[in-house]
């Protein structure tokens, strides 16, 4: 009896589940115009809604001075997957006659890149970040090469540590 | 007030007036034939469209919505597409078996027609044994999937085949066995005949709670009889093609999509004429002054001392409720398709064998109770 109790039991709650799932789907079939989240791409250009966190090509972030802060240290090309990041630096001598290596060309492979996020959570400086453009189809391949940093920019220069004063 | 028969019997004598009687019945075959298979066409039309649109907006998309006002012409561009598509053969395929099955399911789903009623006296083959001929053909339609999937020399096609065909095998039982229930209330097995007998309230009103439980398992049964989510597990993951018809490209795949959906439709006719009183409008089934002229109502009785014009627009009144009631139960299976997730192979046999037959089966028991009884309305 007790069987047949839970064996009913099983059968009639099946249905209430099936009937929840149901009822959402008639909501969403019924009102439309309020469920319906597709963006009309390329009807409605000028201003879609896309999120913050929305991940499209990677860029080096350049200050007002034309600076930007990649020490050309490698680690987010170590950290890409699968090698869409180039960094070529350069060997310059300091005015105090120290030689230095600072960044030549920041190659980014738009082709190959996954939108993964690693090479922003690699980097130590917070120099690159991703915007959240989306329209990154082109008819061109060679296009989708891209070098991020800007004609004539330099590593911005940390404040020097200057000693605590002692009031 | 005129009838479909009416009309019918002036197009007989119209046509005996001026021709030989074998013309004469090879005319009305021909023309019969073509009318229930271009109604059939329309509706595929209709609920190809109407599948699209529910899917979008259940999965809060629009849907077709670029070629034409709303995207109606979508279906007539995919029509074209397959049509300028090559039909291509695998190679050491059974080509005469590859060729011949997608003609013979569209034979055997067009062949669960005949017996069906469409209006009063509109019907194609009126015999005594409709509903056991409907059951017994649309049985025969895994012989076009099976014979689809061993011929593709395609390991994976004849798999698919095997499931879709295990699966149709299994659900045709508990389906038989729902159709019996309301035969059983009905007393015959002529489809017209289970209409009249409906003339006084559906036979899921009339019979009470268990008719109305024959009624879910039959739309469950012939969901999954129609190879349709959550039962279709022979659809493949990321194409759109279905296990037995992975190798049929062109309108040979076009013929195997058609013929989902006139099985789709007619599994629904089957419904409606079972359940829902095929052309009858809704009529209640009790006995007070008001229930009384609430019937006379629907039966459109006010009409009788209207014009004459008028009658021919009533005779378009029982299309509209079958085509009605069609396309509800339509857009139940549609709407099942588009909200539960699809079930693996031993849920849908266990679904099937340990809780819709054994169901089915005392269902069926208590509707014999009723009828020996004479519960029924």
């Amino acid at each position: 009896m007790k069987a047949l109790y839970n064996y009913l039991k099983e059968v009639a709650f099946a249905f209430v589940s099936l009937a929840n799932g149901l009822l959402l789907t008639l909501k969403y079939f019924v009102t439309p115009w309020k469920s319906i989240i597709t963006e009309n791409y390329p009807d409605n250009r000028a201003n879609p809604s896309v999120a913050d966190e929305f991940a499209g090509e990677v860029i080096l972030i350049h200050d007002e001075n034309n600076e930007h802060k990649c020490t050309a240290c490698t680690l987010c090309q170590l950290a890409c997957p699968n090698n869409s990041i180039q960094i070529i630096s350069k060997q310059v001598e300091t005015e105090d006659g120290k030689k230095k290596k600072v960044l030549d060309k920041w190659v980014y492979h738009l082709e190959m890149c996954t939108f993964c996020k690693q090479c922003i959570d690699a980097c130590p400086q917070d120099a690159i970040k991703m915007t959240n453009s989306y329209e990154l189809s082109c008819f061109d391949r060679s296009t989708l090469t891209k070098i991020l940093n800007q004609p004539g920019s330099k590593l911005k220069e940390k404040p020097k540590v200057t000693a605590k004063v002692q009031e | 007030m005129i009838q479909f028969s009416d009309v019918l019997a002036w197009i007989h004598q119209l046509l005996s007036s001026c021709m030989a009687p074998w013309l004469v019945f090879l005319i009305e075959l021909v023309v019969a034939s073509v009318a229930a298979v271009v109604a059939l066409l329309v509706c595929v039309i209709i609920m190809v469209y109407m599948e699209r649109k529910v899917a979008g907006h259940m999965q809060l998309r629009h849907g077709p919505n670029r070629v034409g006002w709303h995207g109606v012409c979508q279906l007539f561009a995919d029509i074209i597409k397959l049509l300028l598509k090559e039909c291509f053969t695998p190679t050491r395929a059974d080509k005469l078996l590859f060729v011949v099955a997608p003609v013979l399911s569209l034979c055997v789903s067009l062949l669960a027609l005949a017996p069906i009623s469409w209006g009063p006296g509109l019907v194609l083959w009126n015999t005594n044994i409709g509903v056991l001929f409907v059951t017994a053909i649309s049985s025969m339609g895994v012989i076009g999937i099976l014979m689809a999937g061993w011929s593709s020399n395609n390991k994976y096609a004849l798999m698919g085949a095997m499931r879709s065909g295990a699966q149709i095998v299994s659900y045709e039982l508990s389906a038989g066995l729902s159709i019996v229930a309301i035969v059983a209330l009905a007393g015959t097995l002529n489809t017209g005949g289970i209409i009249e007998s409906q003339a006084n309230g559906w036979w899921i009103l009339k019979g009470h709670l268990p008719a109305f439980f024959a009624f879910i398992i039959y739309i469950i049964a012939s969901t999954a009889e129609c190879n349709r989510a959550p039962f279709d597990l022979a659809e493949a993951e990321s194409e759109l093609t279905a296990g037995y018809h992975t190798e049929y490209s062109g309108m040979q795949f076009g013929i195997f999509y058609l013929n989902e959906y006139i099985n789709m439709g007619v599994v629904s006719m089957v419904a409606s004429t079972l359940f829902l009183g095929g052309w009858q409008p809704f009529y209640l089934p009790f006995d007070f002054g008001w229930a009384h002229a609430f019937n006379d109502i629907m039966a459109l009785k006010f009409m009788e001392t209207w014009p004459a014009w008028i009658s021919w627009v009533s005779l378009a009144w029982p299309l509209v409720w079958f085509f009605g009631k069609l396309f509800l139960i339509i857009f139940f299976m549609m709407w099942f398709r588009w909200t539960f997730p699809r079930l693996r192979i031993d849920q849908l046999l266990k679904l099937e064998w340990k809780y819709l037959l054994p169901l089915s089966i005392v269902n069926l028991v208590i509707i014999a109770l009723i009828v020996v009884l004479g519960l029924h309305f």
